[in-house]
């Protein structure tokens, strides 16, 4: 079965916002496109016949398979694949969870075509990707045809993506997330993702999560500055835990506090039980155990960085 | 169109292609580089692995203009000008490739990773193909492989010699018996020469599809195909009134239709056939052909469908949706009990699985002249298939001609009919070879599974731990069709005391219709399930009576004087408890387990007998060609089926072995049923035993023959001759192989002998007499890690010894060891076929997880070689028994880990959990 007629390759974001307005609508975008064409078959065994007249390729847009460091932030292009991102010494430098987190989607074959910005696009709020992205307060670049013609990007939080499990404010068939961005981590701070998964049936986490943190000086007991912490799939959306995070601000990591940010964790995050994957009450078990886990390796980390 | 302009293997090609094709179906079908298979079509499964500039990308879903201007490497391109790359040549030589569907994608994304790190350890394999599957299993091999080609490549200057590092001990060989030698198909399956039936193409050529039902019990109203049939470049669509002849298939009851007349009893029903110019035009007329139903209450479980109240699928045996109970009792159950002092009442379940063989069912059919039709297929069963599509056809099986391909993976799924008969009515019908080619999804929801079971076990025994009773209630899934569902229950019942004396046996097992997929053949054939449950019941048996595990096995183990469950005296070749004792005494001498952290190991043991051959009173028989040519080389022929396991290589060292001629002198010729005579189906681990009987009489035949020529030449009584090495000698005088032969025709003597050979007989159940000629045993310890955090399991090694008889190739054994201990780790850990009111909802392979190289334990593997005395060399069957006891191992191994029983498969991590958590003693 075909679920698209053409395939373009266009080089500039221009040409790609161009051709997508030409085909009104029933064009879309793809990167790696391992998400959006298994899928898409998938829908079709259920029966729906999901039809593009083109897809438009913007991972030959010029720039777009870079990893670059501007001003204070990292920037990842649309055509940057997970391998890229795993192998980046920037990433795992300056973002380790995001690296750990692109290491563990899908395969080697997947993740040497499958894009970061094209997992945002897909807006699946366990994405493990997204969910690293979420503690680095990460933004994407939206681009989109205006009246006057094609207005440069404009950074939007990730956050603000992301209308519910697989419903992304980006509109691929007339917008295209041309990058991400998010500030690199510097001294004192650090960062780090884990997830599980079950060996059964598809390959979604049951659950994934991220910390962040800052440390007041380069002593695992010292104060915690700032920290960030999210999780997926809590909620329909990527799930920031801001009351944990509001808690361990200005603390210090020992066990009592852990153990009471765990508790307030499980308090705060609402985990459902999905067929065939996870039940509620095992969610809710794992919970504390990757909050300690992330958090630890985090506060290690940070602890060494200098 | 759109031209694609690249360079693939080192070519500059340029090739029109419509924009939407994906990169696999280019190479494939449009340059012929039919190397790289498509197994799954959703980048689940890597086999369709190719380099696209030096990156490894699954082709399936790869769009081809991607590729413009890109550089492609392909299996046909890793090869050297002077020979096999050393990844190529490692894997033929440490056994690392068995039915060859998965070896191309393997060995690209093997050769993306020594690209990148030139000295990878197992760790970085496991990461580097974690998603390129092998469902043979061979990953101990692989790994082997590609380290050592590794190292060939780093030290380019230097002479390798390279041992088999997981070979197993076995008895000193014969010239060529008992050698590990290679397979006579590697080469063509590393190179991607290897053809399966998809890579067969004819001039004319028509695509075919099939509308499966859409309910999974409805009545058919109606049928209309006259929109489907007016679509351009649609050739013929078929329906039941298409049928001419017998309206049923099945091998043995005739039970399932051909296409759907009245009724449609499960998702995978075919309803009408056509065949179109293009697979995509095929497909889009299914769409065009209406179908009114009416829906029907769905039976979707065995205990529901021996209800009396229940509606029935199919009465295709006149007893209702009872397709077969089956009923073994041995001595008295009730005195039995009486004399127990402790008793284990537990009940387990296991799902449906998948065989998930690499390569989904494809079929070709063609016209002959003189009105006959070919079917090009890999099949289990040629000669049943021909039968079956000569009945369907209203034609004498004379003029039906079965040719096989090569199979990428069976395990007992392709046994059963698929697109056999379909595509010799399309081919009939329009004149035009028909080729149809299931897709992943549709291999899924339509051929027959293992059977989902419902298992209650009451085993009672002695304080001392002597067993006195065994109860035992089966319900069994059959789904839609009975396929083999009677003799896979049978098999279930009648090794559901497990292998042990046990003086008191009750069971009954229902073997039920539902409106599931059909249930039949897989690898273990009911035994599988049974086994979880035995030594589930055995395990918890010497925890409550303080005995180690090991010794209440060996107490109650069966050995010759001993009788089985269904009254068979054990006269000889019983290695169970050499097989126990070798088990006990690697796992004994490991070093005392200290958990410390949230990772806790445990060591769990588990037992298993298998039958070898069809048994219970059903002729068991296979013939064997063997050819002698002037060239000094001999072909051997029949028609069983190579799926992996090794067939061929095993005929042709029989071959070798009987007539003196060097290994590489002999060919195999598989499969044809116009040229090879039948050698029945390829199940119950039985082809070794009976083809290899077969060819072994028919090459001791050809000799006896030669042996007549050469004695006149040599001057010497024919039984004073001997052949070796190509030559036959008596004192000190010597004719080559090839002269003899020559001298034997023209003194117009026969030079090919054909041999029917005839396996012992056995008794049907319930005669108390010998239900099989033969069983193979095993023992195996398992080593898990149970995250008490996650609940997460982990199978760090096994340590197996099986009972085969004879080793007759410990490289192909081995390959069937580690391939069955791999498949049953599935079983127990990764894999699960989930049907909801008869829906499939397992039906792409991202749902259904076989178990990948990151689940590869260490493998400690030995064989025990208690000969038959009916078997070639002494050998019996190996297929099945190495993959059933891994289950119960894995499973009590979670018990003495962490307290909790596994009563329900697979294990399942979240429920696991919260019964340690919430202290439960068990999870059902």
């Amino acid at each position: 079965m075909k679920v698209f007629d053409n395939y373009h390759l266009p080089t500039t974001v221009v040409q790609a916002l161009e051709l997508l307005a030409q085909y009104e609508g029933r064009a879309r975008v793809v990167a790696g496109g391992t998400d959006l064409l298994v899928d898409t078959q998938a829908e079709y065994y259920e029966g729906r016949r999901p039809h593009f007249d083109a897809l438009i390729d913007v991972t030959g847009i010029a720039g777009a398979g870079e990893i670059r460091a501007r001003d204070e932030y990292i920037e990842i292009g649309c055509g940057v694949t997970h391998t890229q991102i795993v192998a980046s010494p920037l990433i795992q430098k300056h973002a380790a969870a995001l690296a750990e987190a692109c290491s563990v989607v899908g395969g080697p074959q997947v993740r040497n075509v499958a894009t970061l910005c094209g997992n945002v696009a897909h807006a699946l709020p366990a994405a493990d990707g997204t969910v690293a992205l979420m503690i680095l307060d990460a933004e994407a670049a939206v681009a989109r045809q205006s009246r006057s013609g094609t207005d440069s990007p404009d950074w939007v939080p990730l956050a603000a993506l992301f209308q519910g499990p697989g419903k992304s404010a980006v509109d691929s068939t007339r917008e295209l997330i041309t990058a991400l961005r998010f500030r690199a981590l510097g001294a004192r701070e650090a960062s780090a993702f884990s997830r599980v998964m079950r060996p059964q049936g598809v390959a979604l986490p049951i659950l994934g999560m991220a910390t962040r943190v800052r440390l007041s000086a380069l002593d695992i007991h010292a104060r915690i500055e700032d920290v960030a912490i999210s999780a997926g799939p809590v909620a329909p959306v990527p799930y920031r835990a801001s009351a944990v995070e509001e808690f361990l601000r200005g603390k210090t990591a020992d066990q009592p506090v852990l153990q009471e940010a765990a508790e307030l964790l499980v308090a705060n995050a609402h985990p459902r039980t999905s067929a065939h994957r996870a039940t509620k009450e095992y969610r809710f078990e794992l919970l504390p155990m990757l909050l300690q886990q992330t958090l630890r390796a985090a506060l290690e980390r940070a602890a060494q960085s200098a | 169109m759109s031209i694609l302009n690249f360079t693939v293997n080192g070519n500059p090609v340029s090739v029109e292609i419509e924009p939407n094709e994906y990169l696999a179906y280019v190479l494939r079908y449009k340059l012929g580089l039919t190397g790289t298979k498509i197994a799954c079509d959703e980048a689940e499964c890597g086999a369709c692995t190719v380099l696209v500039n030096g990156t490894s990308v699954d082709s399936c879903i790869y769009p081809a203009l991607k590729a413009q201007g890109a550089e492609v490497m392909t299996i046909e391109g890793l090869a050297r000008p002077d020979g096999l790359h050393p990844l190529q040549a490692q894997f033929i030589q440490q056994g690392a490739v068995q039915c060859g569907f998965c070896t191309p994608g393997v060995l690209m994304q093997s050769k993306n990773l020594l690209d990148q790190n030139p000295d990878p350890d197992d760790h970085d394999i496991k990461v580097a193909l974690k998603d390129t599957f092998c469902r043979c299993g061979c990953y101990v091999s692989m790994m082997n492989a590609i380290k050592n080609a590794a190292q060939e490549l780093r030290e380019p200057e230097t002479e390798h010699l390279f041992n088999i590092p997981n070979l197993p001990q076995v008895k000193a060989p014969l010239n060529v018996i008992g050698k590990p030698i290679t397979r006579p198909d590697a080469v063509a399956k590393v190179t991607g020469a290897a053809r399966y039936t998809d890579d067969y193409n004819f001039p004319d050529m028509l695509h075919g599809a099939t509308l499966r039902a859409k309910f999974p019990h409805a009545r058919i109203l109606s049928i209309d195909t006259s929109k489907a049939k007016a679509l351009d470049g649609v050739r013929a669509v078929l329906t039941h009134k298409d049928v001419p002849g017998s309206k049923h298939h099945g091998l043995i009851y005739n039970d399932w239709p051909v296409l759907c007349y009245d009724k449609v009893r499960y998702m995978g029903d075919a309803v009408a056939i056509v065949a179109a110019d293009t697979r995509e035009i095929a497909q889009r007329a299914l769409e065009l052909i209406e179908v009114e139903y009416e829906e029907l209450p769905v039976v979707d479980n065995p205990v529901d469908a021996l209800k009396p109240e229940t509606i029935i699928v199919n009465d295709g045996t006149g007893h209702g949706n009872l397709l077969k109970h089956i009923h073994v009792e041995k001595g008295d159950i009730e005195k039995g009990f009486a004399k127990a002092e402790v008793i284990i009442e537990n009940e387990y379940r296991s799902p449906f699985y998948e065989h998930a063989f690499m390569e989904p069912e494809c079929a070709i059919g063609q016209a002959l002249d003189n009105g006959r039709i070919e079917v090009i297929v890999g099949s289990q069963i040629p000669y049943e298939d021909r039968r079956q599509i000569a009945a369907a056809l209203d034609l004498p099986e004379s003029k039906v001609r079965v040719r096989g391909a090569l199979i990428g993976g069976g395990f007992g799924g392709k046994e059963d009919i698929a697109a056999q008969i379909h595509v010799a009515l399309l081919a009939r019908a329009i004149g035009r070879p028909v080729k149809m080619l299931y897709s992943r999804h549709e291999s899924l929801v339509f051929h027959p599974k293992r059977h989902a079971t419902v298992i209650r076990l009451r085993t009672g025994a002695k304080k001392d731990g002597t067993l006195v009773a065994s109860h035992a209630t089966i319900y069994g899934d059959s789904g839609a069709y009975a396929s083999l569902g009677d003799k896979v229950m049978t098999r279930a019942a009648t090794h559901a005391a497990g292998p042990y004396h046990v003086p008191n046996v009750l069971i009954d097992c229902y073997a039920m219709y539902t409106n599931n997929p059909p249930a039949g053949a897989f690898r273990g054939f009911g035994v599988t399930q049974s086994a979880f449950a035995v030594e589930s019941n055995m395990d918890e048996l010497a925890h409550k009576l303080g005995l180690d595990p090991f010794e209440l096995r060996r107490k109650n183990g069966l050995a010759v004087g001993d009788t089985t469950s269904t009254g068979q005296l054990v006269r000889e070749s019983a290695g169970l408890l050499e097989c126990i004792r070798l088990v006990e005494q690697v796992v004994k001498a490991q070093p005392e387990i200290e958990n410390q952290t949230s990772k806790i190991r445990a060591w769990g043991l588990a037992c298993a007998f298998k039958n070898t051959g069809l048994g219970g009173g059903s002729p068991d028989k296979s013939a064997a060609e063997v050819e002698v040519f002037e060239d000094g080389t001999a072909e051997v022929r029949t028609s069983a089926a190579e799926i992996g396991q090794g067939l061929p290589t095993i005929l042709a060292m029989i071959t070798a072995e009987e007539l003196g001629l060097p290994y590489e002198r002999v060919r195999v010729l598989l499969s044809d049923t116009d040229l090879t005579p039948d050698g029945g189906p390829t199940t119950a681990s039985r082809q070794t035993f009976v083809s290899g009987n077969a060819a072994r009489y028919a090459a001791k035949g050809m000799r006896e023959i030669l042996a007549e020529t050469a004695s006149e030449q040599l001057d010497a009584a024919p039984d004073t001759l001997t052949f070796k090495d190509g030559y036959i000698r008596q004192n000190g005088h010597k004719m080559p192989f090839e002269e003899v032969v020559k001298r034997a025709r023209e003194e117009n003597r026969p030079t090919r002998y054909l041999h029917e050979y005839h396996a012992p007989a056995t008794t049907p159940l319930g005669s108390e007499g010998d239900m099989h000629f033969g069983f193979s045993y095993a023992a195996q310890a398992a080593l898990i890690e149970l995250d008490s955090d996650t609940g997460e399991v982990h199978v760090l090694k096994v340590v197996t010894a099986t009972d085969i008889g004879r080793a007759l190739n410990p490289l192909a054994l081995q390959g069937q060891v580690e391939g069955g201990i791999m498949m049953c780790l599935g079983n127990a850990l990764t894999e699960e076929y989930i049907i909801e009111k008869g829906k499939v909802w397992t039906d792409l392979l991202a749902k259904y997880k076989m178990p990948s190289i990151k689940h590869t334990p260490e493998i400690v593997s030995f064989l025990v070689e208690d000969e038959i005395s009916t078997g070639p060399y002494g050998a019996k069957g190996v297929g099945e028994i190495s993959s059933i006891p891994t289950t119960p191992a894995i499973t009590n191994a979670i018990y003495n880990a962490c307290g909790v029983r596994i009563r329900r498969l697979p294990v399942d991590q979240d429920a696991l959990l919260l019964a340690m958590r919430s202290g439960k003693s068990e999870t059902k």
